[in-house]
């Protein structure tokens, strides 16, 4: 799995690619939390069009960071997501907690 | 026997077994949807097995074997895959293997969840101080094709 920031205004995209699993999911974690907790990044965007794969530590770790982010009162908001990932979002029934958008063009609009 | 996986406990495995289980379940003609339920499943196992059997512990053995279910019951034929990890770590607590409810938002507890909403069959054994994890996912029976109209 890769992680690359980029700044839009005072926001922040984490762009993820590759598999967030057991392996990769705490990288994942350090990057969401560091941009929620430390730097108080008022919206967070979450790019998954890359990612192949997520399991339950990948959810856990968003779940973790919604939380955060509700404490502080900033957005999380996540867009991109192709089958596999949004049928984990659908098992999970997590989809209507998270903010999600189609594509980035809508998530930076909203 | 499709394939039989001799591991060292290590998240850096995890997606070489998802590759191995996929190509299994494309072997016996699974539907995309259902293949992807079957890697996960098998996933979520193994992920549980490093975290709560071995706690984390790198290098301790798993085994993880498939096989081609293919019987008739009733003048039906049942096909499917059945894949069995089998691990020695310590014996898995009951009571934490029931999940948890979904309407409760917070981080944890959702492999079983996944592997229960994913597969027919999810069943635990403790057999000779080995923990044994059972999953198997039956092939949709084919629809029947449909007959040319007036006949």
């Amino acid at each position: 799995m890769q992680i690359a920031a980029r700044a839009v205004k005072d926001w922040t995209i984490l762009d993820l690619s590759g598999d967030i699993d057991l392996a990769h999911s705490p990288a994942m974690r350090k990057a969401l939390l560091g941009e929620i907790k430390e730097k108080r990044t008022p919206r967070v965007f979450l790019n998954l069009k890359n990612v192949r794969y997520i399991d339950s530590s990948g959810i856990a770790s968003l779940v973790e960071g919604l939380k955060a982010s509700r404490d502080l009162g900033s957005r999380l908001i996540l867009y991109g997501m192709n089958k596999s990932v949004r049928e984990v979002m659908q098992l999970s029934r997590l989809q209507k907690i998270f903010e999600i958008y189609e594509d980035e063009e809508h998530a930076l609009a909203s | 026997m499709l394939l039989k996986l001799h591991l060292e406990s290590n998240p850096q495995a995890l997606g070489l077994v998802r590759a191995a289980v996929e190509r299994a379940a494309e072997l016996l003609h699974f539907h995309e949807v259902e293949s992807r339920a079957i890697v996960r499943s098998v996933d979520e196992a193994l992920a549980n097995v490093i975290r709560h059997a071995y706690h984390g512990k790198t290098g301790c053995p798993i085994e993880v074997t498939c096989r081609h279910l293919h019987s008739t019951q009733s003048g039906t034929c049942v096909s499917g895959i059945e894949i069995v990890l089998r691990d020695s770590g310590v014996c898995a607590d009951p009571a934490k293997m029931k999940g948890r409810p979904l309407e409760e938002i917070r981080p944890g507890g959702l492999g079983l969840h996944f592997m229960r909403q994913s597969m027919d069959e999810v069943e635990f054994t403790r057999k000779k101080g080995k923990n044994q994890l059972r999953l198997v996912k039956y092939l949709a029976p084919a629809a029947p094709a449909a007959l040319p109209e007036g006949e």
